[in-house]
């Protein structure tokens, strides 16, 4: 059950080509009955992995570290950062939005492949959004220690103070107050209510009272009568429709961050459609760095298949180009313009100025890399997806860090041209708010049902049907792609 | 005369639909299946209707919709507003952001908070849970209960059909 051959048989000379590739790799294989299966996808909740531990204490202790730099940031301000004139923003917004985007991945798999009725979701799409509320919580970190004062981030809430200061809504920083505590809101609700039935599974399975107790109090006592779905299946689905807009309306607003502003590099109406193809390139390939060994040490070769990674290789590829052609556009339009600053930022200062060698890193590993799934082959080598996966993760935060760093250092005027170089501080906020994505995902492993035990049930019993009907009539109903 | 309850254990998904379909012809009413995930095949059977939450959630994202534009227009327009760089103090195209994700927001939460409310969530107890092994329903078993009967023979009559679909125990709920 662990290893799966891929079948060097030639396709089906009587099926579709669409056909043939489901017969090579199907979405679910070897599934066994409903109790086993529940069994198999609940264990991780019942017996830790022996290197859970050591994960979860590293990671828990990069969390400190994280804390620590907070904590500078705190005492001494922004001054502790590498921060300067002209380079005001720099790892910290890399940070945020790098982060942000990542989410989107996550978003993208639960609710707008939900919509587009794509069955491969329903073994990863937990997994994928919690990835959206790990990444959220470090991206609304760090716009609010870039306030220089964060412990009055609350002013960018229009509450009703006495001082009768409002937030300004002309400026684009309420924007993003409002976007990103939406799209938690929503992703919380939206993962929380997904979970509902499975952790009504896990309080019935659960061995001793304390954690039937627990999975019972978080299961709200769901138990899945058919008035129950009918409402929760239409409640679901409508989170779905609303998250869907709602992850396009979030980099878009991000990257209005830039867009709004004056500046050469940044001030470029392609930049919303730009970013939110680059938030969900990057998110996939963060999918990628968390499906595969968690497929690989929860043996969950069953249920997420080659043909899972075979799709999310192909979405590497769709949003890779896109994002190219966005370059391109990008450089394009920098060139027609005749602009002397933009011409200047876009083609020299970023080919050949002091982050050079980042841009030239940035453009090879995002254009080149994904260009790679054209070959079926090579979209389902674990290895090859795993490398790329690292690759383009760091790629998009050099993209990132270009847009922003090396649109900045060379603005418009030469005698305040400013080289820019990070702090400790800025290094630790990075490596710490990885530490702590991965320790709150590993604890989401530990203790949370991972896979969606209903919908793979749901999915399993489609497959049958439809297994049934290509059986007797040799030929593949139209939902089976 | 109240007639105790009938309850079906099925082990398949295929044989609570198959006892589904066969009450249902004869016409039981208050049948109530529970499944260990989404079957929305029955419905049609069962008479039952799409659920109406979607109209609560059209409502609660208009409300956010116009509470989000109030709160800005009553910040920047009304109560202190601010000219800057000549622009308007009505600035229209500026508050489309915030107006959006208020109503994304406020409908998600409308759907959320819906749907608890309308299943009396959260629940601490059904009858059905004082039935040994009904919490397999959650897992890998399929249950029917018939909650409606003319008379003993009416609720003998459904328990034979609960059985020749494939059930593996019919319990008269409440002996």
């Amino acid at each position: 059950m662990t290893t799966i051959p891929i079948p060097r048989s030639d396709p089906d000379p009587n099926g579709s080509r669409a056909h043939a590739q489901l017969e090579r790799y199907p979405i679910m294989r070897e599934l066994p009955d409903e109790g086993t299966l529940t069994t198999q996808l609940l264990a991780p909740l019942w017996t830790s992995h022996p290197a859970w531990k050591w994960l979860f204490l590293a990671s828990g202790a990069l969390s400190l570290l994280f804390l620590f730099a907070i904590g500078v940031t705190f005492v001494r301000g922004i001054g502790a950062w590498g921060n300067n004139i002209p380079v005001a923003w720099a790892y910290a917004i890399t940070d945020f939005v790098w982060w942000i985007g990542i989410g989107h991945a996550g978003t993208f798999i639960s609710a707008f492949l939900l919509l587009l009725h794509q069955r491969w979701r329903a073994s990863i799409n937990r997994l994928a959004e919690a990835m959206t509320l790990f990444a959220l919580v470090n991206a609304s970190l760090f716009p609010i220690l870039h306030l220089g004062r964060p412990w009055f981030f609350y002013w960018l809430v229009p509450y009703p103070a006495t001082m009768g200061v409002w937030p300004n809504f002309k400026s684009s920083l309420p924007w993003d107050v409002a976007a990103i505590s939406t799209y938690f809101t929503v992703s919380l609700l939206f993962w929380y209510l997904g979970l509902v039935p499975d952790l009504a599974a896990a309080r019935d399975r659960a061995p001793g009272r304390t954690r039937r107790r627990v999975y019972g109090l978080f299961a709200l006592g769901w138990h899945g009568s058919g008035t129950e779905w009918r409402h929760y299946r239409v409640a679901y689905t409508l989170l779905a429709g609303l998250a869907t807009p709602l992850v396009v309306s979030v980099h878009s607003i991000v990257s209005l961050d830039f867009a709004i502003a004056q500046l050469p590099g940044w001030h470029s109406t392609i930049f919303p459609p730009y970013f939110v193809v680059g938030a969900i390139y990057s998110g996939f390939a963060m999918v990628l760095m968390l499906v595969l060994p968690v497929r690989h040490v929860f043996r969950l070769h069953n249920v997420i298949t080659r043909r899972h990674l075979d799709h999310i290789a192909l979405l590497l590829l769709v949003t890779g180009s896109l994002l190219a052609y966005s370059y391109l556009c990008e450089a394009f339009g920098a060139w027609y313009s005749g602009d002397l600053f933009e011409r200047y930022t876009m083609l020299t200062a970023r080919t050949r100025g002091p982050y050079a060698a980042f841009f030239w890193i940035m453009t090879a590993v995002n254009v080149l890399t994904p260009q790679l799934f054209w070959w079926t082959r090579l979209r389902t080598n674990v290895v090859v997806l795993f490398v790329v996966g690292v690759l383009i993760w760091v790629g998009m935060w050099l993209e990132r860090f270009v847009i922003i760093v090396a649109s900045l250092n060379r603005d418009f005027l030469p005698s305040s041209w400013h080289f820019y170089a990070p702090t400790w501080v800025d290094w630790s906020l990075l490596a710490g708010s990885v530490g702590l994505f991965s320790f709150l995902f590993l604890a989401f492993l530990r203790w949370v049902p991972f896979v969606p035990v209903s919908e793979v049930k749901r999915e399993q019993r489609e497959i049958a049907w439809e297994s049934a009907y290509v059986d007797r009539d040799g030929a593949m109903p139209e939902v089976m792609r | 005369m109240t007639h105790p309850r009938l309850a079906a254990e099925f082990t398949t998904a295929d044989a609570l639909q198959s006892a589904v379909d066969a009450l249902a012809r004869e016409h039981y009413r208050e049948l109530e299946t529970y499944a260990p995930f989404d079957m929305p095949e029955l419905d049609a059977t069962l008479g039952r209707r799409r659920s109406r939450l979607g109209w609560f959630v059209a409502a609660g994202g208009l409300a956010g919709l116009i509470i989000a534009y109030g709160i800005q227009w009553w910040a920047n327009v009304r109560s202190y507003p601010l000219y800057v760089g000549g622009r308007p103090a009505h600035a229209v195209p500026a508050f489309v952001p915030a107006t959006f994700e208020g109503m994304i927001l406020a409908a998600s939460l409308t759907a959320f908070f819906g749907v608890l409310i309308v299943l009396r969530l959260p629940k601490l107890w059904i009858p059905e849970d004082e039935i040994d092994g009904f919490s397999r329903a959650s897992v890998d078993r399929f249950w029917l209960t018939a909650n409606h009967f003319a008379s003993d023979l009416d609720r003998d009559h459904a328990a034979k059909l609960m059985r020749s679909a494939g059930a593996r125990r019919v319990i008269v709920a409440g002996d």
